[in-house]
This record gives structure tokens, sequence and C-alpha cells, in this order.
């Protein structure tokens, strides 16, 4: 095995290009609607018979101005938007907008809201990767692999609606807290839930990981350095499949991402091989975060009580006092009161840091909000490592880099 | 936290400590910008260019800034330029591609948004909007619905007889506005023009 | 193994026995039961759109499973997602592609009106630059919401004067 393996390991690709007798030229438009490229993105191709000699990605197809809206918005009238940034993982940007918001108001969250939010996070990574692995699998002529993924995230979109009234668009944190608390019995579903997708993740890891077809399509093409990775700020899954030890779930922990204990999968060469093992892995990390979230999840409250001006008062007091019903008639209108200043703030999202830096200048309303996709950095990558690969290689490079347009162009 | 502005601050006079609510920030003149990033990059290990977002601060001058956030994976730690840019007819700043690639497509995007010029870039294209679009969405004065214009490609605009046009708001954004007075700070519309078949009051 | 509609249609194993009815009947039966369709995936719709496609819920079940890519054998466009104005020209382009007769379905409130984005760049409903047929609510639409739609084109579908326009087009 280890010396067939040996033999079709395709090398270097850009060497192995430059040994060809260059020819005329041709162009190829790929996409925006084309099955390969997940969504909207184009790629204009110059090919040299099967072989990619310049690349240059279009994007903007998906450009909604969600920056320009949310000059607009109050901070909680934003929060639906964020759902339909990385519209795979919307629990996750929740979570990672409010962090945000709150880290510009000073606000500390109690531990079970914090681990409430743990638990969205880990739950919408393994959705995201399970449809991106699916997806991935897809485009390598795998098709039940999508089948396999996609049932199981049909399961998480029962959980999501459970927790939050929508399988897809969940908005359901707020700046100071959630939108409500988890339902009963929620955790014992979601343990379920985690106890059977490990022999269900085994059988699509005995379907792809050792198939030698699949080996043979992904490893070895379009491996990423350590410093180009770098240099063209990939994150997340991308990064750390080049063997770039980072995870700001560990480097710089929030919502108490400290209290648990998960390894970093670190990827060596960094080719579309590596990607996929590291999102495998990473699913299998997070099942156990949320394994150990559901074990020790803390009773209390779930929104910061002590945010008079940011937090909603409880339905019931809103009802019966006048005093909480001005103020609830306040924050609604209004927007919740962030303090000025300017606060940046990434967190891990599934396919790599989502960061929003945002400008305050007091009031309900943020001044600029820049968001900070990770699919926009991965993608820029492209001119770069594409020229020499063969065109055959394009949806397994795409895959492997597994991008969603909403966040890319916002 | 383990950048020392004093030592940085004798290399690069025209850094000055910028007032932040979590990181390290500094304000640099467009002209030593380039010179900065290549020291952080080699000599403090900020190897990631994370973000680079513009900023239109509308009636103040120098009225552009471009914000640039900085990580280092080894030292685990973030750090906030902001420089402002020079012109606030067309605003111009040095790009810095040279140092980071990441830069290539956040500086295209800002140049979208907001027009702003990154001297030294090697394809400054809009990348988010389409080519022959006119405006920058993103500066403070351009509306959030959109100024009526021409759809991208001529022969499909001909055929379809549609173009851009500005989104009806119907009254929204639906938010208080800052005013001093409660009955004036009511939730209302900032724009009465209701439906599409009524034209926009200006 | 016969099922009633078949006996309206034409049954092979039958020699002989001829059944009278409208050729329209006939046709609309025949397209409504295979509409392939073009899925143009544009946004968070599309993920719903392949949860519909996907085991739970099976789009198989009404002959739909053939998701074409091509615009040319596919014969009804799903318009799953945010239409940009960037993108209309695109959706244009590809709807021009498709060979008739052929429907336009706009998933969602995005394709049916420009949904919760009132900004600059996107195109405030799909219809402005395609005949659209079935307009499905919902941000995002429910598989459930997806079929039904679907149902309703097939519905359409059959009440559609086939004849007339075939015969016109000659
Ligand atoms: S209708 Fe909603 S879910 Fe569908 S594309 Fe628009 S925003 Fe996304």
């Amino acid at each position: 095995m280890a010396t067939q393996q040996k033999e079709i390991n395709l090398g270097d690709n850009s060497a192995r290009y430059q040994s060809e007798v260059p020819g005329e030229t041709m162009s190829l438009n790929m996409g925006p609607s084309h099955p390969a490229t997940h969504g909207v993105l184009r790629l204009k191709l110059e090919l040299d018979g099967d072989f990619i000699t310049k690349c240059d990605p279009v994007i903007g197809y998906l450009h909604r101005g969600d920056e320009k809206i949310a000059e607009n918005m109050t901070y909680n009238q934003f929060v639906p938007y964020t759902d339909r940034l990385d519209y795979l993982a919307p629990l996750h940007n929740n979570v990672t907008y409010a962090i945000a918001v709150e880290k510009l108001a000073g606000l500390e969250m109690p531990p079970r809201c914090e681990a409430i939010r743990v638990i969205c996070c880990e739950l919408a990574r393994i959705s995201s990767h399970l449809l991106g692995i699916g997806v991935y699998g897809m485009d390598a002529g795998a098709f039940t692999i999508f089948l396999y993924t996609f049932t199981e995230r049909e399961k998480l979109y029962t959980l999501f609606e459970e927790l939050t009234g929508a399988r897809l668009t969940t908005s359901y944190t707020r700046i100071g807290g959630l939108m409500r608390d988890i339902p009963e019995g929620w955790l014992g579903r979601v343990n379920n839930f985690i106890n059977q997708l490990g022999p269900i993740l085994e059988e699509v890891d005995g379907l792809l990981t050792r198939n030698t077809i699949w080996m043979k399509r992904t490893e070895g093409v379009c491996p990423i350095s350590k410093e180009d990775a770098l240099a063209y700020g990939l994150t997340g899954p991308n990064l750390r499949a080049s063997g770039v030890d980072a995870d700001l779930r560990r480097d710089k922990p929030y919502s108490g991402y400290e209290n648990y204990d998960f390894e970093i999968p670190i990827g060596t060469s960094g080719d579309c091989y590596d990607r996929y093992l590291v999102r495998m892995e990473e699913i299998r990390q997070s099942m156990s975060i949320v394994r150990q979230a559901i074990e020790k999840m803390p009773d209390g409250p779930w929104y910061a009580e002590e945010a008079k001006k940011i937090f909603p008062p409880r339905k019931d007091k809103i009802l019966t006092k006048m005093e909480e019903l001005i103020q609830n008639f306040m924050i609604v209108t209004e927007g919740p009161q962030i303090p000025p200043g300017e606060v940046y703030f990434e967190a891990e999202n599934p396919k790599g840091v989502l960061g929003f830096f945002i400008v305050s200048k007091g009031g309900g309303v943020p001044y600029r909000m820049k968001i900070r996709g990770p699919s926009f950095c991965s993608l820029s990558i492209l001119p770069k490592v594409m020229p020499g690969l063969m065109i055959t290689d394009v949806p397994i490079v795409l895959g492997s880099l597994d991008f969603v347009m909403g966040e890319c162009d916002r | 936290m383990t950048l020392s502005f004093e030592t940085l601050a004798k290399q690069f006079d025209s850094l000055t400590q910028r007032p932040s609510s979590d990181y390290d920030a500094f304000n640099v003149d467009a002209d030593q910008l380039v010179a900065l990033c290549e020291h952080l990059r080699d000599k403090e290990g900020f190897s990631l260019l994370v973000d680079v977002a513009g900023i239109d601060w509308n009636d103040q001058s120098p009225r552009f800034s471009v914000a640039y956030h900085l990580y280092s994976v080894i030292k685990q730690c973030y750090v906030r330029l902001v420089c402002a840019c020079v012109g606030d007819e067309s605003p111009e700043v040095p790009s810095i591609v040279s140092v980071w690639p990441a830069a290539n497509w956040h500086e295209r995007e800002t140049y979208d948004m907001f027009g702003i010029h990154f001297k030294g870039h090697p394809d400054l294209r809009r990348i988010l909007m389409w080519d022959d679009y006119k405006y920058h969405p993103l500066r403070k004065e351009f509306p959030l619905a959109g100024i009526e214009d021409e759809l991208p490609a001529a022969d499909v605009r001909e055929r379809v007889d549609a173009n851009v046009i500005a989104a009806p708001m119907m009254g929204g954004p639906f938010y208080a506005q800052a005013a001093d007075h409660m009955s004036q700070r009511e939730p209302s519309a900032a724009d009465q023009s209701w439906a599409e078949s009524n034209p926009k009051r200006d | 193994m016969s099922t009633e509609n078949l006996e309206v249609g034409y049954n092979s194993r039958i020699e002989g026995d001829v059944i009278v009815s409208k050729a329209d009947a006939v046709i609309n039966w025949v397209r409504k039961n295979s509409v392939w369709p073009m899925p143009m995936g544009l946004a968070c719709c599309a993920i719903e759109l392949m949860a519909t496609g996907a085991a739970r819920f099976d789009m198989s079940r009404f002959g739909m499973e053939v998701m074409r890519f091509s615009p040319r054998q596919a014969d009804c466009m799903i318009v799953a997602g945010t239409v940009t104005y960037k993108a209309a020209e695109v959706v244009r382009r590809v709807y021009e592609q498709m060979a008739s007769p052929k429907w336009v379905v706009a998933m969602g409130a995005c394709a049916s009106t420009g949904g919760m984005y009132r900004s600059y760049a996107v195109m405030q409903g799909v219809d402005r630059i395609v005949p659209v047929d079935v307009y499905i609510s919902g941000c995002p639409p429910r598989p459930e919401a997806l079929l039904d739609g679907m149902m309703r084109l097939q519905e359409k579908i059959s009440q559609e004067r086939s004849l007339t326009q075939l015969t016109k087009k000659r």
C-alpha cells in the first residue's frame, strides 16, 4: 500500500506543468452557475491543454450590502442578517456577532449562556463540516457521502428548529444573551444525536478516507505551504491543514472555551487530502466538546441581568410593570445602548475566522461595521495556487477550500 | 500587550497611540505605513493580515481612514493600525500588497466600497460591484436604497427592459432617530414613500 | 400494474384499445411528471433546495430528482436565493438558454421580492427579468413549502393549452 501511494502521488504540480511544451492557451469561463462553484463564484481560467495557466476569480454575485444595512439597523435588528453570512453555520455567526457587540459594551455573559453558546457553535461546526465533506465528496463523484451527511444534517436541523424555531435562519442570540433558554430535554436529544453520529462518521470515514479513488484525486493536489497560507490570510481548517498551529478557541478563548478539553488537528502538507482529514477530525473534536458542555451545563440565568439598557426585560415583567415596559420599548425602538469605541472581534467559525470590526459613536446603531469573511480570504489564494493544476482538479480544490459565497461577498 | 509603543515610536515618529477598547491600536501616517508593516511582520511576528477596513468619517477631515488588523500566530495577539487617507476628494494610501499578498482583495474591496486609491496596488479594480458601477456604496452620502442606474450587461438590459432602481424602503429603516424630544424619537418612517408607485421625496 | 393515469394516456400493452382524450391532457401529463429542475442556487435558499433533494424530503417522488445544471436540459428554473444586479445578467442568460416549454419558480422572499435585502445591490424580485410562474414565500421556505410550490407548478402545467402553443410556434 505504501509503495503504491508513492506512485500515485502526483507530486509538485507546477513542476509537472513546466515540463510540458507550452501551446496556445484557451480561456474558459466557469460559473457563476456551475455545480462545483458552490454558489455563485466565477472563475476565469486560462488553459493550456488540460493545464491551468491563469485563474482569475470573479466574486460579488452575492454582494447584498450587509455592511451598509448594518449602519442603518440597531444592533439587534442586524442579528438575522448574520445568519445569512455563512448560511451553512448560522448559529455560529450569531454567537460571533453577539460576542463582538458585547465586547464593545463591556458585558460579561453568565456561565450558562456561555455554555449554551458553545454547544451552538460546535453543533454549527458539525453541520457545516458535514455539508462541506458531503459536497466535497460529491464533487469527486462520491454522491453517497452527500446523502449520508445530509441525513445527519437533517437531524441537526430538527434540533435547531426545536431550539430556535427555524431550521436554517436561526437568529438565536441577542446582544446580552439569547433569544430564549434551551427547551426541556433538548440537551438529552443533543446527546443522543452525538452518540449516534459517531458510528455514521465511521461509515463516512470507511467510505472515503482509505478509498483509492478519493486518495488519488486529493492527495498531493494543490498543496499550500505554510508561508503561502499565512501570507494570503487563510484561516481555520485551511490554515491548520497547511501545518500552522492556530486556533482561536484555544489561543484567544471566548465564551468559556478554556474550560473544555479538545485537540486541534494539524495537517502536514496542506494538500486537498489534508484539508479533508482536518475537517473530519474537527467533527470528532466538536462532538467531544458538546459532550463536555452538556455534562457541565451550569444553572443560572442565560442573559446578562445587569445590562438594563441592552437586554430587554422578561416578558412577564413587561406585561405587569410600568418601568420594564418603558425599558423594553426603548430597547426595541432605539436599540441596545452601546458605548462609543472601536472593537474588533473574531471567532473560529467552521470556515475560518469570522471577524466583526465595529466602530460605534454611541447609541443603538453602529457607525461602521466591517465583516471579515473567512471565505473571502480563502478564495483570494486561488490565483496563486491554481496555475499548474489540471482542469479536473478545480472542483476538488474548490471543494477542499470549503467556502461559502454569502460571507465572501456579504 | 507585547508591543512596546516607545520602541516602535523611536523608529516611526508619526506613530501615535489610538484609543481602543481592546487591542493595541496605533495611528500611523501614510508615508510610514509600509515600513511599519514590514517591521511588524519581520521583527514582531505579525504574520497574518486579518482585515482591512475603510472608514468614512463623513464631515471630518481627513475624511477617510483605513484600519488594518494584524494577528501574530506566535504571540497570539492583535494590533490595529489606522492610517488616515491623504486627500478628501480622491483619498489615497499606499498599498501593502507587497507585505501581505492577502491585502490584494481587501484593498480592492475597500476601493470598491469607498473609492480609496491604494498607491502601488497591482490590480486595483472593483471586486464586489460590477466594473462600470459609478458609485462607492459605503460612503456615507450614498443612500442604502441605492441610486437608479443601468443594468450591467447591455444586451440583457435591452431584452428585459429593467434597470437598477432605488430599493423601495417602505418606510424603513425602522428605528428611532436620535433627536431631542421623545415625541420626535418615535420610531417612524425615515422615508415616507411607502409604495413603489409614489415618487421618492427628494 | 397500470395506474389510472396510464389508461388516460396510452397503454402500449393493450394493443388495439384506443382511448380518446384531449391531446392537451396527454402532453401536459407527460410534461408535468418529468419536470427537470435547473437549480439556480444563489444563496441560503439553495441549502434548503439541497435538503429537498436529499434523503428526507426527496423531490424524486414528484419526478423532479434530475437536477440539471445545464440549462439546455432543464424545464424549470428554481431561482433559490438573492438575485443581485450583478447576478441578474446570469439568471437571464441561463433562462434564455433553456428550451421551451420552460417555467420559473421564485423560491424564497429574496427571489420573489428582494426580501429582507432592501439595499443598493439587490434586485427587488426576479420577476423583473424573467417571467415567474410560482412564488414561494419563506426565508428560507421549508422543504415542504418548496414541494408544495412544485406541486402547484404541476397543477399549473396540467392546465396549460399546450397544443395551441405548439402549433402557434410552427
Ligand atoms: S429568502 Fe432568506 S434564506 Fe432565501 S436567499 Fe433570501 S435571505 Fe436567504
